[in-house]
């Protein structure tokens, strides 16, 4: 199988850039999706020092989409310092449509047909839209519709008080009515997850992502956000990250999905959370012309996907042994990985799934991806500990991969992404170093 | 001859095609980038309304502008520079009146189709005509700027304004000379219709022949009052209460000192009270007297500076600037962001630095805070808000420095803290950037004798608050490159800054002018004089604030700081004065600590009355003498004006034009008077000598006159130029 990129045509991550995250309803809270994805593309392209001009197309991904703003790639790609002339879209894949704006710009790159792209994500979680019911929604159409006053205010006698209940837009499948943590809770009884393993590796995660912070490993990924309008607050690193809490804290808390037999706990899940990452892709040649060193190569990647009523985020499982194979790699020439942690379950459910033959057999393998050294898993944390703002997760991780792998000197990375939809994703990158 | 249907005749500065009974006329002055109405062009317009007026194949016109941009700038002021007696310029407002009334009266009904600047002859041109239609571009402006040149609008603008728009509306344009949008225009009834610019002349062509042909009505009256206008204006009374409310209006904002907005307020009132005919009378002999008023003269001397500084590239060579389209300012203060914000608005991109999150923080608030005034104005929209604040980056490293081209140091007056941020920058910053620094007072060449590449270093002295001051002073060495001095000028003239080009050296120009007039000051109340009265002396002289106030505005920590400076440069002549050495050792700093030489409602805040407790400090403690105001002024005056003249004879001024410029743009020089050197002038070199050889006599070595100043009165030649 010929590699990805083989064409001459090598797709270069260069850097990539987000904000803090904060936990939905705190310092970001007052910034709407647009105000993060241009703050952060903003200083991601000042920071390179890189020309706007140089710039062919910007994708972005967002899970949930502003109602003012349908297209939240193009607001950003209209930020003053970038030409007029850049044309962008929107994507979502769900918790992986980071990954899926960035695969977009590694293909057209691929294909030849744009050289230098910034792709990434953003979520504002404090600011979902929140809907009239459907009965309330006919009604102001029909009222707007109206010639008269008269008619107008007749229109809205048949209001009643039912149909003023708003609706929020919850996490759940729209297919089985599941929620996230409820799959999770499935995953874990399923797949006999302890509760204890989900706490340990949630302390883990916090761990792990403090100890990044304070070394200035993960602050350098991070931009200092000064919060408008008092610009007085300014977020330096991600808030949910806990230096102080211990096992007996996560232990403490009591499960939510299902209160008699469950496990899941708000400890030993990612939060609701805002914020805004992004990359710089450009093809192999070009990075090379401008001078600028790459961090990674982008090797492999693959999306799969199961039925949702299943397990909704063991999809990882299906799509890394794809990558793997696409990149003519096995996990023995993986020096690090990546995995979106959105439950604790999920994460030890999908590592399980990698050492299991049957769920190999499912991906097309005989053999399984195999078991992932825990030392070189995650090693400044997860999405439980520093956050998951949907849409950017995606940029995040890529970031972190690159970064570390050239830390480390390691040459070859794998990232894998489960999203709702009951969809996963894996990415290998290789060093460029 | 008639013109046919489709028949073109092409003149000087006005084409015109005929469209079935249609005449478009457009006026494109040649070679001048804007329209203005010269005495040529009013002769070509008045041949072609008679032409028109004879030929009764056509029915109604359309007047527009050949200029892409500009519609008619105005009158050609340089012809105000011609004008000897009052009597001839009534003269000519008398012939600018008739062509008004010309295009008021004719028979084929005029259109005025504008889209761009429409100012002062403009608007009275378009008043005239009998249906005015503005494009919704940002360019297109209206405005009666002729206040501010010391003049009264003379083309009959004085009696067709309020009679268009009501008399609070016009007064408020007359008298202050501000621009008026298009959207505005169409609210007052000053248009009467906007379009977009495709459309203009398809709309304008479709109204003029609905002038002519019936669905408009010629004569039709402005419709606009409101129930506050009718109170107001309907009658004699509140009409008296207008006047005189916008009498005070002037006096407070003059002091007395602009004779123009109160002749045409006199203009106004005449038509009011005696009837349009004789309100045109008076129009044109207030015209004529204003006309040759010395503050007219050097208002209309100070336009033609400012246009010919433009011009001007800041070197003797001509250089090409270099692109200036990222920055870096070093130094999130209180100057730093102000630079920020106006760069920001011209889509500068700007990395704001300064050495911790915290200072950061309080730099984007103070550029958030001047563009969210401008957003509150209306004059952006939310989106150029936000663009405007994305492009200023906050950063607590040099992190996009090195894709800068021009650094900005605002750091504290520190030469060791300047050392170390201009090494530390040109590690960084690309081999070509241009290096400035903000400094007061420090000469250029102290700062550069660390950098390795000093022709990149100059300074670029802005004056607080930067968005509201319009002078920018770049400072050059010996060693500065020209095209690093020619890139500092045009990014300065991109700010929106009239900028002067001086030398190095202490205090520069504008720092050691200012310096020898605040000491004189100072020294006044060594001897003893009241706080009140030295600032309203200079008030009444013509300065916006007196110098004690302006010395708690600048703070008294800087002012001692910059005065120790300049002692060690030159000597006994700038001593500092006791009273400010002993204010600013008690640790009070003025405005912004919030206890000066005058009382403040907390730091930063209102002015209050003087610190009656500041005179326990003074040599001469509470016991206060009177000194004649005349004295007062003369002094402080003096001392101004000679050391300004000094600057000019030791080379750190290029021209008297940049010293004018320079003293009243950034140091509020009254603009009435010119500057210092025509100020000079004026009062004619021997008499300054003469007043500055007395003082010294009582102060030496204050006082000393400037050599320049010696040879000028004993040769008796002008300063000029």
């Amino acid at each position: 199988m010929a590699s990805y990129g083989s064409n001459g045509r090598r797709v270069a991550v260069m850097t990539g850039l987000r904000t803090p995250f904060a936990k939905a309803g705190t310092e970001l809270k007052s910034l709407s999706v647009q105000d993060l994805g241009r703050a952060v593309v903003a200083e991601l392209i000042e920071r390179s020092n890189l020309d706007g001009k140089e710039i062919d197309t910007l994708i972005f991904g967002t899970v949930i989409p502003s109602v003012l703003a349908p297209n939240l790639a193009r607001e950003v790609a209209l930020l003053p310092m970038l030409p007029k002339g850049i044309p962008a879209y929107t994507v979502s894949r769900a918790c992986a449509s980071a990954n899926q704006a960035i695969t977009d710009a590694a293909d057209q790159i691929v294909l030849g047909n744009v050289d230098v792209a910034v792709a990434g994500g953003a979520e504002s979680l404090s600011n979902v839209p929140i809907l009239h019911s459907r009965a309330f929604s006919d009604v102001l159409v029909s009222a707007s519709r109206a010639r008269t006053l008269g008619a107008r205010i007749g229109k809205f006698s048949r209001v009643r008080p039912r149909d003023l209940v708003p609706i929020t837009p919850a996490i759940a499948e729209p297919s089985t009515g599941e929620t996230m943590g409820q799959s999770a809770e499935k995953m874990a009884k399923l797949n006999h997850i302890p509760r204890e393993e989900q706490d340990q590796f949630a302390l883990r995660s916090h761990r792990l992502a403090a100890a990044g912070t304070q070394d200035g490993r993960l602050a350098s990924e991070m931009m200092p956000f000064y919060v408008p309008p008092a610009y007085d607050t300014v977020l330096t690193h991600d808030n949910g990250v806990r230096t102080d809490t211990s096992l007996e804290q996560l232990q403490a808390l009591k499960p939510v999905f299902d209160k008699r037999y469950g496990s899941v706990t708000a400890g030993n899940s990612s939060p609701l959370t805002d914020g805004a990452a992004a990359v710089i892709l450009m093809s192999a040649e070009k990075a090379d012309a401008l001078g600028y060193q790459p961090l990674a190569y982008i090797r492999s990647y693959a999306y799969a996907a199961l039925d949702p009523g299943e397990q909704l985020l063991q999809a990882p499982v299906l799509a890394a042994p794809v990558a793997l194979a696409r990149a003519g790699l096995t996990l023995a020439d993986i020096d690090i990985v990546e995995m979106h942690e959105a439950f604790a379950a999920q994460v030890l459910s999908n590592l399980q799934g990698f050492e299991s033959r049957t769920w190999a057999e499912r991906a097309g393998f005989s053999e399984p991806v195999g078991e992932v050294d825990r030392s070189r898993l995650n090693v400044m944390g997860g999405s439980i500990a520093i956050g998951h703002p949907f849409g950017a997760t995606g940029a995040r991780i890529t970031t972190t991969l690159a970064h570390e792998l050239q830390r480390r000197g390691g040459q070859f990375g794998m990232m894998t992404v489960c999203a709702a939809g009951g969809m996963g994703f894996a990415m290998i990158l290789e060093n460029a170093g | 001859m008639t013109l046919g249907a489709r028949d073109v005749i092409t003149g000087t500065a006005l084409s015109v095609e005929v469209d079935n009974g249609i005449a478009i006329v457009t006026l494109d002055v040649p070679g001048a980038p804007v329209n203005t109405l010269n005495r040529a062009v009013v002769e070509e317009f008045g041949e072609l309304l008679d032409r028109v007026e004879k030929d009764l194949g056509i029915r109604a016109m359309v007047l527009m502008s050949g200029k892409p941009d500009g519609f008619i700038a105005g009158a050609d002021i340089a012809q105000f520079l011609e004008l000897r007696s009052a009597r001839e310029a009534e003269l000519m407002s008398r012939a600018g009146q008739a062509m008004m009334n010309r295009v008021e009266g004719t028979r084929a009904p005029i259109v005025a189709a504008i889209h761009g600047a429409c100012l002062g002859g403009g608007l009275e041109t378009v008043l005239a005509c009998a249906y005015r239609i503005g494009t919704d571009h940002p360019r297109t402006l209206l405005a009666a700027p002729e206040v501010m040149l010391g003049l009264i609008p003379g083309a009959g603008g004085t009696q067709r304004l309020p009679r268009r728009i009501g008399l609070r509306a016009a007064l408020d344009m007359i008298l202050t000379g501000k621009n008026v949008r298009a959207k505005k225009a169409l609210q007052l009834g000053l248009l009467d219709e906007m379009v977009h610019p495709a459309i203009l002349r398809d709309v304008a062509v479709d109204r003029a022949r609905q002038l002519a042909y019936g669905g408009i009505d010629r004569e039709r009256r402005h419709t606009g009052a409101g129930m506050a206008d009718l109170v107001l204006e309907g009658n004699i009374v509140g009409r008296g209460v207008v006047f005189r409310k916008a009498r005070e209006g002037v006096m407070a904002k003059t002091h007395g000192h602009m004779p123009a907005p109160l002749a045409a307020l006199d203009a106004v009132r005449a038509g009011y009270e005696m009837g349009r005919e004789r309100g045109f009378g008076e129009e044109a002999r207030l015209f004529g007297e204003m006309a040759v008023t010395p503050e007219s003269k050097e208002l209309i001397y100070l336009f033609f500076a400012t246009t010919a500084l433009k011009k001007d590239n800041g070197t003797d060579t001509p250089t090409e600037p270099l692109p200036v389209n990222k920055i870096g300012i070093l130094g999130a203060g209180f100057m730093g962001s102000g630079i920020a914000s106006v760069a920001a608005m011209q889509g500068t991109v700007v990395r704001l630095k300064d050495a911790d999150h915290a200072r950061v923080g309080k730099g984007l608030k103070a550029v958030s805070e001047v563009l969210r005034e401008r957003l509150m104005k209306k004059q952006i929209t939310r989106r150029q808000f936000e663009d405007q604040m994305a492009l200023v980056g906050g950063v607590v490293d040099y992190s996009g420095f090195a894709s800068v081209d021009l650094v900005i140091e605002a750091v504290f007056e520190d030469l060791a803290l300047k050392h170390t941020v201009l090494l530390e920058a040109e590690q960084v910053i690309p081999g070509d950037a241009i290096y400035a620094s903000n400094t007061s007072t420090i000469p250029i060449a102290r700062i550069a004798e660390v950098s390795h590449r000093p022709e990149q270093v100059l300074g670029m002295h802005f004056f607080s608050p930067v968005p509201r001051m319009p002078l920018l002073e770049v400072i050059v060495t010996p060693r500065t490159a020209p095209t690093a001095t020619a890139t500092a000028v045009a990014y300065g003239r991109t700010l929106g800054k009239h900028v002067i080009v001086v030398n190095d050296g202490p205090g520069f120009y504008t720092t050691r002018t200012l310096a020898a007039y605040l000491n004189e000051a100072g020294y006044l109340l060594d001897q003893g004089v009241t706080i009140e009265a030295l600032d309203r002396a200079l008030v009444d002289f013509g300065f916006p604030v007196g110098p004690i106030t302006l010395m708690d505005e600048v703070g008294l920590d800087v002012g001692e700081k910059v005065g120790k400076v300049l002692f060690d440069a030159f000597g006994a002549r700038l001593a500092p004065s006791q009273s400010l050495a002993r204010v600013a050792a008690s640790g009070r700093t003025g405005r912004k600590g919030g206890k000066g030489f005058y009382q403040y409602d907390g730091p930063g805040g209102k002015k209050g009355a003087v610190d009656e407790s500041v005179y326990q400090l003074l040599p001469t403690g509470v016991s206060r003498m009177d000194i004649p105001a005349t004295e007062l002024q003369e002094r402080c005056v003096l001392a101004f004006v000679n050391e300004a003249a000094r600057c000019l004879e030791e080379g750190i001024l290029r021209s008297t034009r940049d010293g004018d410029v320079g003293a009243v743009f950034g140091l509020g020089f009254p603009p009435f008077r010119g500057g210092p050197f025509r100020y000079i002038s004026a009062r004619g070199a021997a008499t300054i000598l003469r007043g500055l050889e007395e003082y010294h006599g009582r102060f030496a070595p204050r006082f000393e006159p400037a050599g320049i100043l010696v040879e000028m009165a004993g040769g008796g030649r002008g300063l000029g130029g």
